[in-house]
Protein backbone atom coordinates (compact mmCIF):
# COMPACT_ATOMS: atom_id res chain seq x y z
CA UNK A 1 0.00 0.00 0.00
CA UNK A 2 1.00 3.59 -0.92
CA UNK A 3 1.53 6.19 1.92
CA UNK A 4 -2.08 6.82 3.15
CA UNK A 5 -3.90 10.14 2.08
CA UNK A 6 -6.78 9.09 4.17
CA UNK A 7 -7.37 8.17 7.82
CA UNK A 8 -10.06 7.42 8.91
CA UNK A 9 -11.14 6.39 12.34
CA UNK A 10 -15.28 6.66 13.13
CA UNK A 11 -18.28 4.86 14.23
CA UNK A 12 -21.53 4.79 12.73
CA UNK A 13 -25.26 3.90 13.86
CA UNK A 14 -28.48 4.56 12.09
CA UNK A 15 -31.40 4.44 15.16
CA UNK A 16 -32.51 0.97 15.52
CA UNK A 17 -29.51 -0.30 12.75
CA UNK A 18 -26.14 -2.34 13.31
CA UNK A 19 -23.10 0.02 14.00
CA UNK A 20 -20.68 0.22 11.37
CA UNK A 21 -17.22 0.63 12.62
CA UNK A 22 -14.21 1.77 10.34
CA UNK A 23 -11.10 1.53 12.71
CA UNK A 24 -7.57 2.61 11.72
CA UNK A 25 -9.17 2.93 7.85
CA UNK A 26 -5.81 4.37 5.80
CA UNK A 27 -6.55 5.06 2.46
CA UNK A 28 -3.58 5.44 -0.02
CA UNK A 29 -3.21 7.08 -3.46
CA UNK A 30 -4.69 4.28 -5.74
CA UNK A 31 -7.75 2.26 -6.14
CA UNK A 32 -8.99 1.32 -3.11
CA UNK A 33 -11.60 -1.06 -2.87
CA UNK A 34 -14.13 -1.71 -0.21
CA UNK A 35 -15.31 -5.00 -0.43
CA UNK A 36 -17.32 -6.93 1.78
CA UNK A 37 -21.36 -8.72 1.31
CA UNK A 38 -23.99 -6.73 1.31
CA UNK A 39 -24.59 -5.28 4.61
CA UNK A 40 -21.29 -5.23 5.77
CA UNK A 41 -21.57 -1.07 5.59
CA UNK A 42 -19.24 -0.49 2.48
CA UNK A 43 -22.14 2.58 1.95
CA UNK A 44 -21.97 3.61 4.99
CA UNK A 45 -18.33 4.21 5.59
CA UNK A 46 -18.36 5.57 1.87
CA UNK A 47 -20.89 8.47 2.54
CA UNK A 48 -19.13 9.18 6.00
CA UNK A 49 -15.93 10.00 3.37
CA UNK A 50 -18.27 11.85 1.30
CA UNK A 51 -19.64 13.46 4.12
CA UNK A 52 -23.09 12.63 2.98
CA UNK A 53 -23.56 10.90 7.08
CA UNK A 54 -22.28 12.24 9.59
CA UNK A 55 -20.38 9.31 12.27
CA UNK A 56 -21.41 9.37 15.65
CA UNK A 57 -17.95 9.31 16.70
CA UNK A 58 -14.23 9.63 15.50
CA UNK A 59 -12.52 11.52 12.94
CA UNK A 60 -11.68 11.56 9.15
CA UNK A 61 -8.49 13.29 8.34
CA UNK A 62 -7.66 13.86 4.35
CA UNK A 63 -4.01 14.71 3.55
CA UNK A 64 -3.76 17.63 6.66
CA UNK A 65 -7.34 18.61 6.53
CA UNK A 66 -9.31 17.43 8.90
CA UNK A 67 -12.80 16.56 7.60
CA UNK A 68 -14.50 15.03 10.39
CA UNK A 69 -13.75 15.31 14.18
CA UNK A 70 -16.36 14.66 16.84
CA UNK A 71 -14.24 16.19 19.85
CA UNK A 72 -13.98 19.03 18.06
CA UNK A 73 -16.90 19.41 16.60
CA UNK A 74 -15.75 19.97 13.44
CA UNK A 75 -17.99 18.58 10.12
CA UNK A 76 -16.59 19.76 6.68
CA UNK A 77 -19.63 19.68 4.61
CA UNK A 78 -19.86 17.81 1.14
CA UNK A 79 -19.28 21.10 -0.39
CA UNK A 80 -15.83 21.66 0.54
CA UNK A 81 -14.54 18.52 0.80
CA UNK A 82 -13.27 18.81 -3.31
CA UNK A 83 -14.54 15.12 -3.32
CA UNK A 84 -15.83 13.51 -7.02
CA UNK A 85 -19.11 10.88 -5.99
CA UNK A 86 -20.90 8.73 -8.09
CA UNK A 87 -23.51 6.51 -5.98
CA UNK A 88 -24.99 3.24 -7.27
CA UNK A 89 -27.92 4.43 -9.33
CA UNK A 90 -25.85 7.60 -10.53
CA UNK A 91 -28.78 9.86 -9.51
CA UNK A 92 -28.72 11.60 -12.60
CA UNK A 93 -30.12 14.75 -12.54
CA UNK A 94 -33.32 13.89 -14.67
CA UNK A 95 -34.13 17.41 -15.64
CA UNK A 96 -30.80 18.45 -16.85
CA UNK A 97 -29.11 17.75 -20.21
CA UNK A 98 -26.20 15.70 -20.37
CA UNK A 99 -24.12 18.36 -20.48
CA UNK A 100 -26.30 20.30 -18.08
CA UNK A 101 -25.30 17.42 -15.28
CA UNK A 102 -21.85 17.03 -16.11
CA UNK A 103 -21.43 21.48 -16.39
CA UNK A 104 -23.32 21.77 -12.88
CA UNK A 105 -20.32 21.62 -10.62
CA UNK A 106 -18.73 23.93 -13.04
CA UNK A 107 -20.82 26.68 -12.35
CA UNK A 108 -18.55 29.05 -10.43
CA UNK A 109 -16.67 29.01 -14.48
CA UNK A 110 -17.02 31.37 -16.89
CA UNK A 111 -19.28 30.22 -19.42
CA UNK A 112 -16.72 29.50 -22.39
CA UNK A 113 -14.21 27.30 -20.15
CA UNK A 114 -17.45 25.62 -18.53
CA UNK A 115 -18.25 24.79 -21.97
CA UNK A 116 -14.76 23.31 -22.83
CA UNK A 117 -14.08 21.38 -19.87
CA UNK A 118 -17.69 19.73 -20.57
CA UNK A 119 -16.51 19.21 -23.98
CA UNK A 120 -13.25 17.51 -22.94
CA UNK A 121 -14.42 15.00 -20.23
CA UNK A 122 -17.53 13.79 -22.63
CA UNK A 123 -14.97 13.26 -25.64
CA UNK A 124 -12.59 11.54 -23.12
CA UNK A 125 -15.06 9.13 -21.63
CA UNK A 126 -16.84 8.74 -26.04
CA UNK A 127 -19.76 10.85 -25.30
CA UNK A 128 -19.91 13.37 -27.70
CA UNK A 129 -22.95 13.34 -29.55
CA UNK A 130 -24.87 13.15 -26.59
CA UNK A 131 -24.43 16.41 -24.85
CA UNK A 132 -28.38 17.49 -25.51
CA UNK A 133 -30.25 14.31 -24.24
CA UNK A 134 -31.77 13.62 -20.77
CA UNK A 135 -30.43 11.16 -18.47
CA UNK A 136 -33.28 8.75 -19.67
CA UNK A 137 -32.15 8.85 -23.28
CA UNK A 138 -29.10 7.20 -21.87
CA UNK A 139 -28.55 3.88 -21.85
CA UNK A 140 -27.50 2.19 -18.72
CA UNK A 141 -23.50 1.95 -19.78
CA UNK A 142 -23.57 5.79 -21.04
CA UNK A 143 -25.60 6.91 -17.83
CA UNK A 144 -22.66 5.78 -15.96
CA UNK A 145 -20.02 7.23 -17.67
CA UNK A 146 -21.50 10.11 -17.68
CA UNK A 147 -22.14 10.23 -13.80
CA UNK A 148 -18.58 9.46 -13.92
CA UNK A 149 -17.79 12.80 -16.23
CA UNK A 150 -19.38 14.91 -14.10
CA UNK A 151 -17.96 13.85 -10.96
CA UNK A 152 -14.35 14.44 -11.95
CA UNK A 153 -14.87 17.48 -14.59
CA UNK A 154 -13.98 19.18 -10.99
CA UNK A 155 -10.60 17.60 -11.04
CA UNK A 156 -11.56 16.44 -7.34
CA UNK A 157 -8.89 15.53 -5.01
CA UNK A 158 -10.77 12.19 -4.00
CA UNK A 159 -12.55 9.67 -6.25
CA UNK A 160 -15.84 7.71 -4.25
CA UNK A 161 -17.59 5.29 -6.35
CA UNK A 162 -20.41 3.07 -5.18
CA UNK A 163 -20.63 0.19 -7.09
CA UNK A 164 -20.26 1.77 -10.06
CA UNK A 165 -21.10 -1.12 -12.29
CA UNK A 166 -23.59 -2.64 -10.43
CA UNK A 167 -26.21 -0.90 -12.22
CA UNK A 168 -25.57 -2.49 -15.87
CA UNK A 169 -26.36 -5.87 -17.37
CA UNK A 170 -23.89 -8.06 -17.13
CA UNK A 171 -22.53 -8.79 -20.92
CA UNK A 172 -22.00 -4.60 -20.35
CA UNK A 173 -20.59 -4.73 -16.65
CA UNK A 174 -17.97 -7.57 -17.70
CA UNK A 175 -16.89 -4.79 -21.17
CA UNK A 176 -16.95 -1.83 -18.82
CA UNK A 177 -14.88 -3.69 -15.74
CA UNK A 178 -11.60 -3.45 -17.87
CA UNK A 179 -12.79 0.05 -19.50
CA UNK A 180 -13.13 1.51 -15.99
CA UNK A 181 -9.60 0.42 -15.05
CA UNK A 182 -8.05 2.19 -17.64
CA UNK A 183 -10.25 5.34 -17.25
CA UNK A 184 -9.51 5.54 -13.15
CA UNK A 185 -6.15 4.63 -14.57
CA UNK A 186 -5.51 7.69 -16.67
CA UNK A 187 -6.98 10.19 -14.13
CA UNK A 188 -4.55 9.24 -11.39
CA UNK A 189 -6.96 10.41 -9.08
CA UNK A 190 -7.20 8.70 -5.67
CA UNK A 191 -10.08 6.47 -6.07
CA UNK A 192 -12.64 4.44 -3.14
CA UNK A 193 -14.47 1.83 -4.72
CA UNK A 194 -17.43 -0.08 -3.09
CA UNK A 195 -18.26 -3.66 -4.60
CA UNK A 196 -19.68 -7.04 -3.53
CA UNK A 197 -17.89 -8.45 -6.28
CA UNK A 198 -14.81 -10.70 -6.03
CA UNK A 199 -13.90 -10.23 -9.56
CA UNK A 200 -14.39 -6.04 -9.73
CA UNK A 201 -12.21 -6.27 -6.60
CA UNK A 202 -9.65 -7.88 -8.24
CA UNK A 203 -9.62 -5.96 -11.32
CA UNK A 204 -10.46 -2.99 -10.19
CA UNK A 205 -8.56 -2.34 -7.28
CA UNK A 206 -4.60 -1.80 -6.17
CA UNK A 207 -5.96 -2.14 -2.23
CA UNK A 208 -8.52 -3.89 -0.60
CA UNK A 209 -10.42 -3.07 2.11
CA UNK A 210 -12.46 -6.27 3.58
CA UNK A 211 -15.81 -5.50 5.51
CA UNK A 212 -17.43 -7.93 7.48
CA UNK A 213 -20.50 -7.19 9.79
CA UNK A 214 -19.48 -3.61 9.92
CA UNK A 215 -15.77 -3.72 10.75
CA UNK A 216 -13.00 -3.14 8.62
CA UNK A 217 -11.90 -6.68 9.13
CA UNK A 218 -8.62 -6.36 7.06
CA UNK A 219 -6.91 -4.28 4.51
CA UNK A 220 -3.75 -4.28 2.10
CA UNK A 221 -3.09 -4.86 -1.24
CA UNK A 222 -5.09 -6.78 -3.45
CA UNK A 223 -3.18 -9.72 -4.10
CA UNK A 224 -2.19 -9.99 -0.38
CA UNK A 225 -5.54 -10.18 1.31
CA UNK A 226 -7.05 -12.20 -1.02
CA UNK A 227 -4.49 -14.92 -1.22
CA UNK A 228 -3.98 -14.67 2.64
CA UNK A 229 -6.79 -13.61 4.14
CA UNK A 230 -6.22 -12.64 8.32
CA UNK A 231 -9.45 -15.08 9.41
CA UNK A 232 -12.38 -17.44 8.20
CA UNK A 233 -14.69 -14.57 7.47
CA UNK A 234 -12.27 -12.99 5.28
CA UNK A 235 -11.31 -16.26 3.62
CA UNK A 236 -15.09 -16.72 3.07
CA UNK A 237 -16.42 -13.04 1.65
CA UNK A 238 -13.14 -13.04 -0.19
CA UNK A 239 -14.38 -17.04 -1.66
CA UNK A 240 -11.47 -18.99 -1.13
CA UNK A 241 -13.12 -21.89 -3.25
CA UNK A 242 -11.36 -24.49 -0.53
CA UNK A 243 -11.84 -23.92 3.54
CA UNK A 244 -10.64 -26.66 5.28
CA UNK A 245 -9.63 -27.58 8.82
CA UNK A 246 -6.24 -29.02 9.75
CA UNK A 247 -3.91 -29.57 11.94
CA UNK A 248 -0.36 -28.57 12.65
CA UNK A 249 2.16 -31.35 12.53
CA UNK A 250 5.30 -30.35 12.14
CA UNK A 251 6.98 -26.88 11.55
CA UNK A 252 10.53 -27.40 10.61
CA UNK A 253 12.95 -24.95 8.08
CA UNK A 254 10.34 -22.37 7.74
CA UNK A 255 7.63 -25.05 6.43
CA UNK A 256 4.54 -26.23 8.08
CA UNK A 257 2.98 -29.98 7.53
CA UNK A 258 -0.77 -30.24 8.35
CA UNK A 259 -3.24 -32.61 8.35
CA UNK A 260 -5.84 -32.72 6.73
CA UNK A 261 -7.99 -35.77 7.02
CA UNK A 262 -6.17 -38.71 5.60
CA UNK A 263 -3.47 -35.79 3.21
CA UNK A 264 -0.50 -33.95 4.40
CA UNK A 265 0.08 -30.35 2.96
CA UNK A 266 3.32 -28.10 3.24
CA UNK A 267 2.62 -24.57 3.85
CA UNK A 268 4.77 -21.59 4.71
CA UNK A 269 5.30 -21.58 8.42
CA UNK A 270 5.70 -17.54 7.82
CA UNK A 271 2.61 -15.83 9.41
CA UNK A 272 1.79 -18.09 11.34
CA UNK A 273 2.03 -17.41 15.24
CA UNK A 274 3.95 -19.59 16.90
CA UNK A 275 1.88 -22.86 19.27
CA UNK A 276 -0.65 -22.54 16.74
CA UNK A 277 -2.24 -25.92 16.82
CA UNK A 278 -5.69 -26.14 14.91
CA UNK A 279 -5.78 -24.08 11.66
CA UNK A 280 -8.09 -23.09 8.79
CA UNK A 281 -6.52 -24.08 5.23
CA UNK A 282 -7.61 -21.86 2.39
CA UNK A 283 -6.87 -22.84 -1.26
CA UNK A 284 -7.76 -20.93 -3.98
CA UNK A 285 -9.11 -22.89 -7.33
CA UNK A 286 -7.13 -20.69 -9.26
CA UNK A 287 -3.84 -21.95 -7.43
CA UNK A 288 -4.69 -25.88 -7.70
CA UNK A 289 -2.94 -27.44 -11.29
CA UNK A 290 -4.08 -30.66 -12.72
CA UNK A 291 -2.16 -33.58 -14.28
CA UNK A 292 -2.54 -36.51 -15.13
CA UNK A 293 -1.58 -39.65 -12.61
CA UNK A 294 0.97 -40.71 -15.47
CA UNK A 295 2.61 -37.71 -15.25
CA UNK A 296 6.21 -38.09 -13.52
CA UNK A 297 6.48 -34.95 -11.37
CA UNK A 298 9.00 -33.89 -8.38
CA UNK A 299 9.10 -30.36 -7.43
CA UNK A 300 7.90 -29.21 -3.69
CA UNK A 301 4.53 -28.63 -4.24
CA UNK A 302 1.77 -30.87 -2.67
CA UNK A 303 1.04 -33.29 -4.59
CA UNK A 304 -2.13 -35.26 -3.84
CA UNK A 305 -3.94 -38.25 -5.70
CA UNK A 306 -7.52 -36.49 -6.72
CA UNK A 307 -10.52 -38.24 -8.25
CA UNK A 308 -12.94 -36.01 -10.47
CA UNK A 309 -15.96 -35.44 -8.70
CA UNK A 310 -17.57 -33.12 -11.29
CA UNK A 311 -17.02 -30.71 -13.72
CA UNK A 312 -19.10 -27.16 -14.07
CA UNK A 313 -18.26 -24.82 -16.64
CA UNK A 314 -18.48 -21.63 -16.25
CA UNK A 315 -18.35 -19.30 -18.66
CA UNK A 316 -14.66 -19.64 -20.04
CA UNK A 317 -13.87 -21.76 -17.17
CA UNK A 318 -14.01 -25.20 -15.55
CA UNK A 319 -15.10 -25.31 -12.21
CA UNK A 320 -13.83 -28.74 -11.16
CA UNK A 321 -14.54 -30.93 -7.53
CA UNK A 322 -12.09 -33.04 -6.66
CA UNK A 323 -11.23 -35.91 -4.14
CA UNK A 324 -8.32 -35.86 -2.19
CA UNK A 325 -9.51 -37.46 1.12
CA UNK A 326 -10.66 -34.16 1.42
CA UNK A 327 -12.58 -31.96 -1.34
CA UNK A 328 -10.63 -29.52 -3.20
CA UNK A 329 -11.73 -27.05 -5.90
CA UNK A 330 -9.59 -26.38 -9.14
CA UNK A 331 -10.83 -23.99 -11.90
CA UNK A 332 -9.34 -24.76 -15.03
CA UNK A 333 -9.76 -22.91 -18.62
CA UNK A 334 -12.01 -25.40 -21.52
CA UNK A 335 -8.85 -26.24 -23.38
CA UNK A 336 -7.11 -27.29 -20.28
CA UNK A 337 -9.68 -29.71 -19.28
CA UNK A 338 -10.15 -31.03 -22.91
CA UNK A 339 -6.46 -31.35 -23.02
CA UNK A 340 -6.26 -33.74 -19.81
CA UNK A 341 -9.20 -35.95 -21.00
CA UNK A 342 -10.74 -34.50 -17.87
CA UNK A 343 -13.55 -36.63 -16.74
CA UNK A 344 -16.35 -37.73 -13.88
CA UNK A 345 -14.35 -40.74 -12.01
CA UNK A 346 -10.71 -39.40 -13.93
CA UNK A 347 -7.54 -40.29 -11.56
CA UNK A 348 -5.84 -36.91 -11.36
CA UNK A 349 -2.62 -35.56 -9.85
CA UNK A 350 -3.61 -31.80 -8.15
CA UNK A 351 -0.74 -29.87 -7.28
CA UNK A 352 -0.74 -27.13 -5.14
CA UNK A 353 2.79 -24.73 -4.02
CA UNK A 354 3.46 -24.35 -0.63
CA UNK A 355 2.73 -20.45 -0.22
CA UNK A 356 -0.66 -21.11 -1.87
CA UNK A 357 -1.37 -23.00 0.97
CA UNK A 358 -2.70 -20.04 3.21
CA UNK A 359 -3.08 -20.94 7.04
CA UNK A 360 -5.05 -19.24 9.06
CA UNK A 361 -4.95 -19.91 12.90
CA UNK A 362 -8.13 -20.51 15.01
CA UNK A 363 -9.28 -17.74 16.74
CA UNK A 364 -9.77 -18.74 20.16
CA UNK B 1 -71.97 41.22 -18.83
CA UNK B 2 -72.08 44.73 -17.81
CA UNK B 3 -68.65 46.58 -17.38
CA UNK B 4 -69.67 46.44 -13.53
CA UNK B 5 -69.03 43.07 -13.54
CA UNK B 6 -65.91 43.09 -15.58
CA UNK B 7 -64.61 45.25 -13.43
CA UNK B 8 -65.96 42.98 -9.98
CA UNK B 9 -64.33 39.71 -11.93
CA UNK B 10 -60.56 42.01 -13.00
CA UNK B 11 -60.42 43.16 -8.91
CA UNK B 12 -61.14 39.34 -8.00
CA UNK B 13 -58.51 38.20 -10.13
CA UNK B 14 -56.10 40.75 -8.96
CA UNK B 15 -56.46 40.18 -5.52
CA UNK B 16 -56.36 36.42 -5.71
CA UNK B 17 -52.67 36.85 -7.60
CA UNK B 18 -51.63 39.32 -5.07
CA UNK B 19 -52.45 37.07 -2.49
CA UNK B 20 -50.18 34.15 -4.36
CA UNK B 21 -47.75 36.46 -4.25
CA UNK B 22 -47.65 36.70 -0.68
CA UNK B 23 -47.77 33.13 -0.09
CA UNK B 24 -45.65 31.91 -2.74
CA UNK B 25 -42.04 32.98 -0.92
CA UNK B 26 -43.97 31.95 3.10
CA UNK B 27 -45.27 28.55 1.57
CA UNK B 28 -42.26 27.71 -0.30
CA UNK B 29 -39.85 28.14 2.45
CA UNK B 30 -42.66 26.86 5.32
CA UNK B 31 -43.17 23.80 2.99
CA UNK B 32 -39.24 23.00 2.62
CA UNK B 33 -38.84 23.13 6.59
CA UNK B 34 -41.71 20.77 7.10
CA UNK B 35 -40.19 18.56 4.37
CA UNK B 36 -36.78 18.35 4.80
CA UNK B 37 -36.48 19.09 8.54
CA UNK B 38 -37.20 18.27 11.90
CA UNK B 39 -37.53 20.59 14.53
CA UNK B 40 -39.26 20.93 17.83
CA UNK B 41 -42.48 22.21 17.17
CA UNK B 42 -43.26 21.08 13.79
CA UNK B 43 -46.11 19.67 14.51
CA UNK B 44 -47.21 22.84 16.46
CA UNK B 45 -46.59 24.77 13.66
CA UNK B 46 -48.49 21.95 10.88
CA UNK B 47 -51.26 21.90 13.08
CA UNK B 48 -51.72 26.01 12.60
CA UNK B 49 -51.01 26.11 9.43
CA UNK B 50 -53.70 24.02 8.80
CA UNK B 51 -56.40 24.92 10.69
CA UNK B 52 -57.80 27.58 8.39
CA UNK B 53 -58.74 24.32 6.18
CA UNK B 54 -61.02 23.20 9.22
CA UNK B 55 -62.12 26.38 10.95
CA UNK B 56 -64.92 28.51 10.10
CA UNK B 57 -63.71 31.14 7.62
CA UNK B 58 -65.28 33.79 9.81
CA UNK B 59 -63.44 32.93 12.83
CA UNK B 60 -60.14 33.26 10.53
CA UNK B 61 -61.52 36.82 9.42
CA UNK B 62 -62.36 37.31 13.30
CA UNK B 63 -58.42 36.56 14.57
CA UNK B 64 -57.29 38.61 11.30
CA UNK B 65 -59.67 41.09 12.62
CA UNK B 66 -58.00 41.52 15.89
CA UNK B 67 -54.36 41.32 14.78
CA UNK B 68 -54.82 43.97 11.54
CA UNK B 69 -56.77 46.50 13.41
CA UNK B 70 -56.36 49.75 14.44
CA UNK B 71 -55.53 48.51 17.89
CA UNK B 72 -54.42 44.86 16.79
CA UNK B 73 -50.22 44.17 17.59
CA UNK B 74 -49.92 44.12 13.95
CA UNK B 75 -52.47 46.84 12.88
CA UNK B 76 -51.30 49.18 15.46
CA UNK B 77 -47.50 49.07 14.38
CA UNK B 78 -48.25 49.37 10.71
CA UNK B 79 -50.50 52.04 11.00
CA UNK B 80 -47.69 54.13 13.37
CA UNK B 81 -44.90 52.64 11.21
CA UNK B 82 -46.00 53.20 7.45
CA UNK B 83 -49.48 54.92 8.63
CA UNK B 84 -51.00 52.28 6.47
CA UNK B 85 -54.84 50.82 7.75
CA UNK B 86 -55.01 47.40 6.64
CA UNK B 87 -58.46 46.49 7.77
CA UNK B 88 -62.05 47.53 4.89
CA UNK B 89 -58.90 47.89 2.85
CA UNK B 90 -58.04 46.23 -0.75
CA UNK B 91 -54.82 45.12 1.71
CA UNK B 92 -57.17 42.97 3.96
CA UNK B 93 -58.91 41.34 1.08
CA UNK B 94 -55.21 40.40 0.37
CA UNK B 95 -54.07 38.94 3.35
CA UNK B 96 -58.02 37.28 4.00
CA UNK B 97 -57.17 35.25 0.59
CA UNK B 98 -53.36 34.49 1.75
CA UNK B 99 -54.42 33.25 5.21
CA UNK B 100 -57.29 31.27 3.72
CA UNK B 101 -55.24 29.38 0.27
CA UNK B 102 -51.90 29.64 2.30
CA UNK B 103 -52.56 25.65 3.82
CA UNK B 104 -53.67 24.40 0.40
CA UNK B 105 -50.67 25.97 -1.24
CA UNK B 106 -48.21 24.09 2.20
CA UNK B 107 -49.89 20.61 1.65
CA UNK B 108 -49.31 20.30 -1.91
CA UNK B 109 -45.78 21.97 -1.84
CA UNK B 110 -44.65 19.96 1.23
CA UNK B 111 -45.47 16.86 -0.89
CA UNK B 112 -44.09 18.04 -4.10
CA UNK B 113 -40.55 18.16 -2.32
CA UNK B 114 -41.32 15.21 -0.31
CA UNK B 115 -41.32 13.51 -3.64
CA UNK B 116 -38.16 14.85 -4.92
CA UNK B 117 -35.53 12.09 -3.85
CA UNK B 118 -32.69 13.28 -1.57
CA UNK B 119 -29.89 11.55 -3.85
CA UNK B 120 -30.21 14.24 -6.06
CA UNK B 121 -29.75 17.21 -3.25
CA UNK B 122 -26.60 15.01 -1.97
CA UNK B 123 -25.32 14.22 -5.13
CA UNK B 124 -25.72 18.38 -5.68
CA UNK B 125 -23.45 19.03 -2.80
CA UNK B 126 -20.85 16.92 -3.37
CA UNK B 127 -20.91 18.65 -6.89
CA UNK B 128 -20.19 21.62 -4.67
CA UNK B 129 -23.07 23.97 -4.66
CA UNK B 130 -24.47 25.52 -1.56
CA UNK B 131 -28.11 25.13 -0.05
CA UNK B 132 -29.77 28.06 -1.90
CA UNK B 133 -28.20 26.55 -4.79
CA UNK B 134 -29.65 23.59 -4.21
CA UNK B 135 -32.97 24.05 -3.87
CA UNK B 136 -33.39 26.42 -6.78
CA UNK B 137 -31.75 24.32 -9.27
CA UNK B 138 -32.33 21.14 -7.89
CA UNK B 139 -35.47 20.66 -5.56
CA UNK B 140 -37.48 23.45 -7.03
CA UNK B 141 -37.24 22.01 -10.65
CA UNK B 142 -37.73 18.11 -9.72
CA UNK B 143 -41.05 19.64 -7.22
CA UNK B 144 -42.58 22.16 -10.32
CA UNK B 145 -45.45 20.25 -11.27
CA UNK B 146 -46.61 19.85 -7.82
CA UNK B 147 -45.86 23.57 -6.71
CA UNK B 148 -47.08 24.89 -9.62
CA UNK B 149 -50.77 22.49 -8.93
CA UNK B 150 -50.44 23.33 -5.59
CA UNK B 151 -50.36 27.60 -6.68
CA UNK B 152 -53.51 26.72 -9.38
CA UNK B 153 -55.27 25.30 -6.17
CA UNK B 154 -54.53 28.24 -3.72
CA UNK B 155 -55.63 30.72 -6.43
CA UNK B 156 -58.81 28.83 -6.92
CA UNK B 157 -59.27 29.03 -3.23
CA UNK B 158 -58.66 32.78 -2.89
CA UNK B 159 -61.63 33.43 -5.81
CA UNK B 160 -63.72 31.68 -3.81
CA UNK B 161 -62.78 32.81 -0.26
CA UNK B 162 -66.25 34.56 1.31
CA UNK B 163 -66.19 34.42 5.00
CA UNK B 164 -62.69 35.73 5.73
CA UNK B 165 -63.00 38.47 3.83
CA UNK B 166 -66.17 39.85 4.57
CA UNK B 167 -65.02 40.14 8.18
CA UNK B 168 -61.42 42.14 7.90
CA UNK B 169 -62.27 43.95 4.54
CA UNK B 170 -66.04 44.04 4.48
CA UNK B 171 -68.45 44.67 1.77
CA UNK B 172 -67.13 48.10 0.27
CA UNK B 173 -68.07 48.29 -3.51
CA UNK B 174 -65.23 49.08 -6.04
CA UNK B 175 -62.93 49.19 -2.91
CA UNK B 176 -63.42 45.72 -1.30
CA UNK B 177 -65.97 43.51 -2.75
CA UNK B 178 -64.87 40.17 -4.39
CA UNK B 179 -66.78 37.72 -6.25
CA UNK B 180 -68.62 35.11 -3.78
CA UNK B 181 -69.39 38.72 -1.46
CA UNK B 182 -70.74 40.13 -4.31
CA UNK B 183 -72.81 36.93 -5.09
CA UNK B 184 -74.12 37.05 -1.44
CA UNK B 185 -75.26 40.57 -2.25
CA UNK B 186 -77.00 40.34 -5.54
CA UNK B 187 -79.06 37.43 -3.88
CA UNK B 188 -79.65 39.54 -1.17
CA UNK B 189 -81.07 42.15 -3.21
CA UNK B 190 -82.99 39.97 -4.77
CA UNK B 191 -80.60 40.10 -8.32
CA UNK B 192 -81.11 36.71 -9.42
CA UNK B 193 -79.66 36.88 -13.23
CA UNK B 194 -76.43 39.32 -11.86
CA UNK B 195 -75.94 36.76 -8.71
CA UNK B 196 -75.95 33.57 -11.78
CA UNK B 197 -73.91 35.53 -14.22
CA UNK B 198 -71.15 35.71 -11.31
CA UNK B 199 -71.85 32.58 -10.31
CA UNK B 200 -71.18 30.97 -14.14
CA UNK B 201 -67.84 33.41 -14.17
CA UNK B 202 -66.52 31.96 -10.78
CA UNK B 203 -67.70 28.18 -12.13
CA UNK B 204 -65.46 28.71 -15.04
CA UNK B 205 -62.36 29.87 -13.64
CA UNK B 206 -62.61 27.29 -11.07
CA UNK B 207 -62.93 24.50 -12.88
CA UNK B 208 -59.94 25.28 -15.32
CA UNK B 209 -57.79 25.68 -12.18
CA UNK B 210 -58.61 22.72 -10.55
CA UNK B 211 -58.54 21.21 -13.95
CA UNK B 212 -54.97 22.15 -15.09
CA UNK B 213 -53.83 21.09 -11.02
CA UNK B 214 -55.04 17.71 -11.80
CA UNK B 215 -53.66 17.34 -14.61
CA UNK B 216 -50.40 18.62 -13.29
CA UNK B 217 -50.19 16.04 -10.70
CA UNK B 218 -51.58 13.57 -12.86
CA UNK B 219 -48.50 13.59 -15.05
CA UNK B 220 -46.06 13.84 -12.38
CA UNK B 221 -47.09 10.25 -11.22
Amino acid sequence: MTDAILTANFRKQFPGGPEIVAEDLRIGGGITVLFGASGSGKTTVLRCLAGLEIPNAGEIKFGNEVWFQKIENILLPPQQRNIGFVPQDYALFPHLTVAGNVGYGLNELPAAERVARVAESLRWLGLDGLEHRLPRELSGGQQQRVALARAVVRRPKLLLLDEPLAALDTPTRLRLRGELRQLLRQLGIPTILVTHDRFEALALGDDVVVLHDGHNVQQGAVPEVFSRPVNLAVAEITAVETILSGHILETRDGLVTVAVGDARLTALAADLPAGACEVCVCIRAEDVILMRADTVQSSPRNRLAATVRSLAREGPLVRVSLDCGFPLTALLTQSACEELRLHEGASMVALVKAPQVHLIPFAR
Amino acid sequence: MSGAEWQLVGFSLRMALASLLLILPVGLALAWWLARKNWRGKALVETLISLPLVLPPVVTGLVLLQLFGRRGPVGSWLHSTFNCDVVFTWRAVVIALAAMSLPLFVRAARTAFEEVDVKFEQLARTLGAGEWRVFFTITLPLARRGVLAGTLLAFARALGEFGATIMVAGNIPGRTTTLPVAIYQAVENGEDAHAWTLAGVSAVIAFAAVFISEKLLRRHK
